[in-house]
């Protein structure tokens, strides 16, 4: 593992088994890394396991195998009672509805400092006030704010509150679930501008689960794209967006509404045909350093001499 | 009302009461739609955009009342004249009876809140045909839905009306709804967020399917959302709603080449760029104005770093730009003084031109 690798997964998987007929896959076999300092995206459509994935980073599920590296620890296993704690202090989630993932009987005051209560690292009442008030200040709010309840505010001051509660641990590995898309387009960006500056500030690794595709674009780095719990394809921003190669990515990428209505009109989009591809069956391959694609072999040579025949339509 | 028009909203006011305050969610709000054309009417939650086609379905809660203000209907009767009706003089029986469903049918967002679970959704379709009396029987009942599940893109038709919602795929169930609404071969369809619960492809599915059935049958339609790019691909023209007024309108290419309300520089100047990763997105400061005391002057100044000293003092009228482009800004009064739209968004622009002098 390279110095600069903050989290290293290897054939992570995830199923839910529902009754004795049947489990549902909902992460296969995923392998990735994430290095220190980028913002990591995971891109699919709804059900494709991107936040079953992140849920399970963060061992609100236990994974049903693989292993995962997170600063030099292994945490994909049985956690001890110092591991857990290890990864509760510096990896955190942000969660999309903030209303849903606030106690609507707490004031802000204690929904900001419960990581630090129930970690034992709040200290006496004034540290504990200093800290909070610290926190909400660095995400744009401010002391008044203290004692109120969450019903109180705007959808975007509740989304900060919710930043605000992942950072007082001072974490340096964040998985944003989907965090702006229950805000209007206005506060989405005061959002987004506001991750950004703490990232510059605190050095912070981001894991965006996301799936508004130009948002992914403006602010990742690097970027996955999973469907049926497997990542399809994964590379830089721009690998992914200027020389998609898997014909999901590329149907994924062709139904993104652009705010140009010259262009919209002869638009060509393709529809992913469902069943052409088994990924079960396909292998990891690299493109690139940075660009790999999962594929079989007759598949990778046909996408590769631009054959989308048997996937596209 | 002009021959083209088939729905003409004119000096619209509409209050809450809300205990002993009053919110004044739509204030002068007025605006026409053409035969055979979408309009889109796009701005954040709490705009007025869905109140806005509630009071076109007389759909408003008991607290609501009309102040001044007409809504003109074209109704259209085979064999006859058509006849010009002011929705807003009309009684609930009226609406329920001639108006809603069957001249105007309305696409909600959510599409398992709007089907009935324990319903088939054959029967769902059914009901209004059957409610107002566009079929014989039964059977042709029957008959019609099967074929509008086949014109919404519904594979199988014959074994998917005896199915219930749970057992279709978000994108299915929307289709559905499509069919509900289109039951009736409505005039009007108002499609109020219809892509928002939905995943990007089947998004890009339904709107080409909305697009496609405007194509066959001609219904004239009003598109809500708050998606710059859903617009993009289905406005013939778009309406800028803040705080409860229209603050800009025009064709669609007028408003994304040549904006001139600040609110809408702002919206579009928030959206991401496709290249500049390292600049910040613009992002408008604050949040919507409080309605129950609306701000004096324009609503949009108190977050504007383009206001006047008039503009907390006095309503901007709508001046004209165009024959078909009009904006609520003051900056567009002769003596204003002259500014500059964001530079992300004039660079955008200048690059969009650039691309339409090229073709």
């Amino acid at each position: 593992m390279s110095a600069n690798v903050l989290l290293e997964v290897k054939h992570l998987s995830q199923f839910f088994r529902i009754d004795r007929h049947t489990t549902i896959r909902a992460v296969d076999d995923v392998s990735f890394h994430i290095n220190e300092g980028e913002t990591f995206s995971v891109v699919g459509e709804s059900g494709s396991g991107k936040s079953t994935l992140g849920r399970t980073l963060i061992r609100i599920y236990d994974a049903h195998s693989g292993s995962v590296n997170f600063m030099g620890k292994e945490i994909g296993g049985k956690l001890n009672s110092d591991s857990r704690k290890f990864l509760r202090k510096n990896m955190q989630m942000i969660f999309q509805d903030p209303m849903a993932s606030l106690n609507p009987r707490k004031k802000v005051l204690d929904a900001v400092a419960f990581g630090l209560d129930i970690n034992h690292l709040s200290g006496d009442k004034d540290e504990r006030l200093r800290k909070v008030v610290k926190v909400l200040k660095s995400v744009g709010l401010s002391e008044d704010h203290l004692t109120r309840y969450p019903h109180q505010f705007s959808g975007g001051q509740r989304q900060r509150i919710g930043v605000a509660r992942a950072l007082i641990m001072e974490p340096r590995f964040i998985i944003c679930d989907e965090i702006i898309s229950a805000l209007d387009v206005s506060i989405q960006a005061q959002v987004i501008n506001l991750m950004r500056r703490l990232q510059k500030e605190h050095g912070l690794t981001y894991m965006f689960i996301a799936h508004d595709l130009s948002m992914v674009r403006y602010l990742s780095d690097r970027v996955a794209v999973m469907h049926l719990g497997h990542i399809v394809e994964m590379g830089t921003v721009e690998d992914i967006y200027e020389h998609p190669l898997h014909p999901y990515t590329k149907s994924l990428l062709s139904a993104i509404p652009h705010p140009d209505p010259d262009a919209e009109k002869d638009r060509k989009r393709f529809v992913y045909l469902k069943g052409g591809v088994d990924y079960n069956i396909g292998t990891i391959r690299q493109l690139s350093d940075t660009h790999s694609i999962l594929a079989t072999d007759e598949e990778f040579s046909r996408w590769q001499q631009n054959d989308y025949s048997l996937f596209l339509k | 009302m002009k021959e083209n028009r088939i729905l003409e909203v004119n000096h619209l006011d509409l209050s809450f009461r809300l205990g002993s305050e009053v919110n004044h969610v739509i204030r002068d709000v007025s605006f026409h739609l053409n035969q055979g054309e979408t309009l889109a009417i796009v701005g954040e939650s709490g705009s007025g955009k869905s109140v806005t086609t509630k009071a076109i379905l007389g759909m408003i809660d008991e607290n609501g009342f009309l102040g001044k203000g007409e809504i003109l209907f074209r109704s259209s009767q085979k064999g006859k004249d058509d006849e010009i009706v002011d929705l807003t003089k009309k009684d609930k029986k009226y609406m329920q009876k001639n108006v809603r469903g069957s001249r105007i049918a309305i696409i909600f967002q959510d599409p398992m809140t709007s089907l009935d679970p324990t319903m088939t959704i054959g029967k769902q379709i059914m009901e209004s045909m059957l409610e107002h009396k566009k079929v014989a029987s039964k059977k042709e009942a029957m008959a019609k839905t099967i074929q509008l599940l086949d014109l919404v893109g519904i594979e199988q038709p014959e074994k998917r009306v005896k199915q219930y919602p749970h057992q279709l795929s978000g994108g299915m169930r929307q289709r559905v709804v499509i069919a509900i609404a289109l039951a009736c071969e409505p005039d009007v369809l108002i499609a109020d967020e219809p892509t928002t619960a939905l995943d990007v492809t089947i998004q890009s599915q339904i709107l080409e399917l909305i697009k496609d059935l405007q194509k066959k049958t001609g219904v004239s339609i009003i598109f809500i959302t708050h998606d710059l790019g859903v617009v993009a691909n289905v406005a013939d023209r778009v309406a800028v709603m803040y705080a409860g007024k229209i603050v800009e309108e025009g064709l669609a290419a007028e408003i994304y080449y040549d904006p001139r309300h600040p609110y809408t520089w702002g919206l579009l100047s928030s959206i991401p760029s496709l290249d500049g990763q390292d600049e910040e997105i613009y992002s408008i400061p604050g949040t919507p104005p409080n309605l129950i005391n609306p701000p004096k002057g324009d609503a949009f100044a108190y977050r504007s770093e383009y206001a006047l000293e008039i503009d907390f003092e006095e309503q901007p009228p709508m001046f004209q730009i165009s024959d078909t482009h009009f904006a609520a800004s003051w900056l567009l009064h002769p003596s204003a003084p002259k500014v500059d739209m964001p530079v992300v968004l004039a660079k955008r622009i200048a690059a969009f031109n650039e691309r339409r002098s090229q073709e």
